[in-house]
């Protein structure tokens, strides 16, 4: 048994829009496959998010979060956050247009940026920890500092990504398979801003009232 | 320096586990041997341990998955001996801690290591060869992910012979979960391998995900898909959906374990409903995971041994679907005794008997498939109508347990124990094992033997009723699960009919090993030379058996559902297509070399080895930073290469 | 091999041949995005929206700028080359939601009848 051929393909109209064109390229395909694992990693967020709504109200006589946050940080580290993903999104514009220069430094705004935004929350943590408001010490803050930490862990990951990306631009180029991962950093940091708009929704400003 | 390992974490004080270890240790040194002294380490190590080709990644799955349930096996056949003897005042021969721990590893390891394996070693192997393409659409990460699943199996298995295992069962609920009640390594044997399989799992969701909606032939849309795709991509995007959550839930009890947070603790503001509640959200779905893709074995099986086409193709798609997004919102009829109000349990107990409409539209579809078809009983058409009856009684007892006020009554009693195991062994088992006896010959290019493989069916079957019958009727008269020993002498006539069933299973897999062993020994009188031994209908019989590491020449052209049934009919080109060069992944040993580390440190982390866990750490970073900076990891086949093997295997399908 | 496609299959943040991918996206995108964000902060802290539904506000407005993120700096659409994305983005925030709303609903619900003190 053999397959049939024929040697100059057409899809049909039946085809069209329909998913009959074949495999996809390759960067869609790596595209796509981030875009689900980014799903993916929402849906673990969502655990995490879900545990902190539960046991925001666990106390345990310690202390509550309006106590603990400062709101003034947050909005530094918002901004912080949100210009990275800016710098971010001018740095892929830049790699697409096989501009090495400005996206090197677009890199460089965004990683400092990102860097910003973890000194700022590490020294909260620092702060939180030593007035005895660490994550043993009741259930509301253990689903605290699980959920806002387990960002901060994907921040570090970024950063540590950028870096490994801004290696392989200067030692390999531009070309197509580093593209690709330039497009997964991509795809990664915003990610990462959108989940940090709801971190600091229902965390902070509404824990705060 | 060795955190709490010690030499007293051997079990030198209890025969059984070390005898169990020994003689296991004795077959894996007997098999090394022969490896070494045979020279086969260069051939396994190119050819299947650094394989990124999804045939070879889907066959070593399926054998992770067959020799875990050998253990998971010989657990339960030790827990129904004690229940069959341990009545009044015998006590048996397993103490209560040793029985806990049998109990926990049996569930751990069935449902992690062998139904998750065999079902997603099937997909593996089936779904690019059916949608027409050369490989999946992560092939390095799919070999990640099967040694990160292996890796998982390893160290559960470990706990026999170094430590001892969880006594929280396969849920580990806390509290008793919790440092206060299991202050000892056995609850970390069992989060550490479940974290590192589940992160394999997540990427072969995101791999299979990727592939079925951009990864097919041309032509094949959406609707053309064989339904076993279609099974597939619904088990996928589960897969994707849910794991996340059993991360997040087994992070928070390992933050409670290891830093002493307050997640689920008795104290301190810690909700241990909350466990059970994502626990199970998770938890439900993942039964879903297992059952789809054998749905999707018994729609190809139906289909191609009925000589007909899948009865209303457009249905089962949409109960498929059906089935994934409805398989979402029951979980709570996991624990509807667990204190919520009679509003939640009603709305769980509604949608867990809707779920049950789609699923008997399946039925109904399979059965409709075979009526006027001209049906050839092979051993996977036992297994599929087998699977029918077995399934919908077991079906139906669900919906029975899905009713409320009848759950208050049987929850987590003997009753239950038959219901899951009804549709696990009648759906998930039935349907492994009817998906290996019908893709076998495309794997190793020869038929298994059809005798041995029907009286593995009946055994199995016999064996499956015989041996949890019984329990249906002591979950009714108030017997629950997991007793060390049995405080009513009346139960035991049943126990005892249990225990003959236990061992009528024992008979079945004796059959599966002797049909492996006669298939393999009169292979060459077995042969499949013309790639379609059973006249099939999908694109995958359209290829050699086994298939060429490219799996297909040139990529089909598909015009409708069932493509190649319809290129039987139009028969063969007159003209031999033009071949082009073939570029096809590397092998790699990121995956091994992942799972190494993964190992390593999962097991230093049980047992609290600092300074190696950060090695390990370390360690599979910088894997992962090296092999992203490594170039050409693609080979080329070049154009008279593949001309030559094509033109073989024409020759080889014209001489039968 | 000489196969014609008819449209190109969109993925999330794909620059290439992407039209609306130019530095107005991206400016665009963060104006809109500081916008919510000061507009959050300050209905969570000042009386400007009605007290009781200050959740609500906050969260519609993390859901706007949510929706800003993928459409300005994503470049997600609606048209057919981007169906498959939002299908999973659907799906996605379904799950999101069964898992945050469900458990949330199902432990009031339990902490209730199980007379559940505040701890």
């Amino acid at each position: 048994m053999s397959i049939t051929t024929i040697a100059d393909f057409v899809p049909t109209e039946l085809a069209r829009g329909r998913g009959g064109g074949g495999p996809a390229p390759t960067r869609t395909v790596v595209a796509y496959g981030f875009w689900i694992f980014l799903l993916s990693d929402f849906v673990l967020f969502s655990g995490l998010f879900a545990a902190y709504a539960v046991l925001s109200g666990n106390t345990a006589g310690g202390p509550t979060g309006s106590e603990l946050f400062n709101l003034r940080n947050v909005f530094i580290e918002t901004m912080c956050l949100l210009l990275s993903s800016y710098t971010a999104g001018l740095g892929a514009l830049s790699a697409e247009r096989r501009q090495p220069g400005s996206f090197l430094i677009f890199s460089a705004f965004t990683f400092v940026l990102g860097a910003a935004f973890l000194v700022i929350e590490a020294r909260e943590f620092a702060r939180m920890a030593a007035e005895g408001a660490g994550p043993s010490r009741s259930a509301f803050l253990s689903a605290f500092f699980t959920l806002v930490g387990t960002h901060g862990v994907h921040v570090t990951s970024g950063l540590v990504f950028l870096v490994y990306m801004v290696a392989q631009v200067v030692a390999k180029g531009l070309r197509p398979h580093v593209l690709r991962r330039l497009l997964c950093f991509s795809l990664f940091w915003h990610a990462l801003d959108i989940i940090w708009v709801g971190v600091f929704t229902l965390v902070y400003l509404m824990g705060a009232r | 320096m060795l955190g709490r390992l010690s030499w007293a974490a051997i079990p030198l004080d209890q025969p059984l586990p070390l005898y169990a270890m020994g003689a296991v240790g004795i077959v894996i040194l007997v098999v090394l041997g022969i490896v070494t002294v045979k020279g086969w380490w260069p051939y396994l190590w190119r050819e299947w341990i650094t394989s990124v080709d999804h045939k070879r990644i889907g066959v070593m799955y399926v054998i992770l998955g067959l020799v875990m349930l050998l253990r998971g096996y010989s657990d339960a056949i030790m827990m129904r001996t004690q229940q069959a003897i341990a009545v009044g005042d015998a006590q048996g021969y397993l103490p209560p801690d040793h029985y806990n721990q049998i109990f926990s590893a049996h569930g751990t390891i069935m449902i992690f290591f062998v139904a998750m394996p065999l079902v997603i070693g099937l997909m593996n192997f089936v779904v690019p060869l059916q949608l027409g393409v050369r490989d999946v659409a992560f092939p390095t990460l799919n070999s990640v992910s099967f040694w990160l699943t292996a890796s998982g199996a390893l160290l559960v298995n470990v706990s026999l012979v170094i430590g001892s295992f969880s006594r929280a069962s396969w849920w580990g609920y806390p509290p008793l979960s919790e440092l206060a009640f299991s202050p000892d390594e056995g609850v970390d044997y069992y989060l550490w391998p479940l974290q590192i399989s589940g992160i394999g799992t997540l990427f072969t969701g995101i791999n299979f995900v990727t592939t079925i909606l951009k990864l097919r032939a041309p032509g094949m849309t959406y609707m053309r898909m064989p339904v076993f795709c279609w099974t597939a991509l619904a088990t996928s995007m589960l897969i994707v959906a849910v794991f996340p959550v059993l991360t997040a839930t087994f992070v928070m009890l390992l933050l409670d374990r290891y830093l002493g947070m307050h997640f689920f603790t008795n104290d301190l503001g810690g909700n241990q409903m909350m466990y059970v509640n994502l626990f199970w959200a998770w938890g439900h779905p993942e039964v879903y995971i297992l059952i789809l893709p054998a749905f999707g074995v018994y729609s190809e099986v139906a289909a191609t041994f009925s000589g007909k086409g899948l009865f209303s193709y457009r249905t089962m798609v949409w109960a498929t679907l059906g089935i994934c997004v409805l398989s979402m919102m029951v979980w709570l009829h996991h624990f509807f005794t667990m204190g919520a109000g009679a509003d939640v349990n009603s709305v769980f107990g509604i949608m867990s008997s809707i779920i049950a409409v789609p699923t008997g539209a399946k039925v109904f579809n399979w059965l409709f498939t075979m009526f006027r078809g001209r049906i050839v009983f092979t051993t996977p058409v036992l297994f599929l109508i087998g699977f029918m009856i077995t399934f919908v009684l077991g079906g139906l007892t669900g919906v029975l347990l899905a009713v409320p006020p009848v759950d208050f009554v049987l929850h987590n009693s003997a009753f239950l124990v038959a219901h899951f195991h009804h549709v696990i062994i009648g759906g998930v088992v039935f349907g492994a094992l009817a998906g290996i006896n019908y893709w076998f010959p495309k794997a190793f290019g020869f038929t298994l033997d059809d005798r041995w493989g029907k009286a593995s069916f009946w055994c199995w079957l016999i064996g499956f009723y015989l041996a949890f019958t019984p329990l249906y009727v002591l979950g009714m008269m108030g017997m629950t699960r997991r007793l060390q020993h049995i405080p009513d002498p009346s139960w035991q006539p049943l126990l005892l009919v249990a225990e003959l069933g236990a061992i009528v299973i024992f008979l079945a897999v004796l059959c599966q090993i002797m049909q492996l062993y006669v298939s393999i020994r009169n292979r060459e009188v077995r042969r499949d030379l013309t790639g379609d031994p059973w006249n099939g209908r999908t694109l995958e019989w359209a290829t050699s058996s086994p298939p060429p590491a490219y799996n297909f020449a040139v990529l089909p052209r598909v015009e409708t559902i069932d493509a190649f049934w319809q290129m039987k009919r139009r028969g063969l080109p007159a003209v031999e297509p033009s071949y082009e060069p073939i570029e096809m992944p590397r092998n790699s040993p990121i995956g091994i070399v992942n799972a190494f580390f993964a190992t390593i440190t999962g097991f230093t982390l049980i047992w609290h080895i600092w300074w190696i866990v950060i090695i390990g750490l370390l360690a599979i970073a910088v894997g992962i930073l090296v092999f992203g900076w490594s170039e050409n990891r693609e080979r080329e086949i070049s154009a008279s290469e593949i001309a030559r093997l094509e033109r073989a295997r024409l020759a080889l399908g014209r001489a039968t | 091999m000489a196969d014609v496609r008819l449209f190109h299959d969109r993925t999330p943040g794909v620059e290439e041949y992407e039209p609306t991918a130019n530095y107005w996206s991206y400016t665009a995108g963060l104006g809109l995005a500081i916008l919510l964000t000061i507009a959050s902060f300050v209905v969570s802290q000042t009386n400007l929206l009605w007290p009781p539904g200050i959740p609500m506000g906050l969260i519609v407005l993390a859901f706007a700028q949510i929706g800003v993120h993928l459409v300005f700096f994503l470049h997600l659409g609606s048209g057919p080359d981007h169906t498959n994305n939002i299908i999973a983005l659907a799906f996605g925030l379904l799950i999101v939601f069964l898992v945050i709303a469900g458990s949330v609903w199902i432990i009031a619900n339990l902490n209730w009848n199980m007379m559940e003190m505040p701890r």
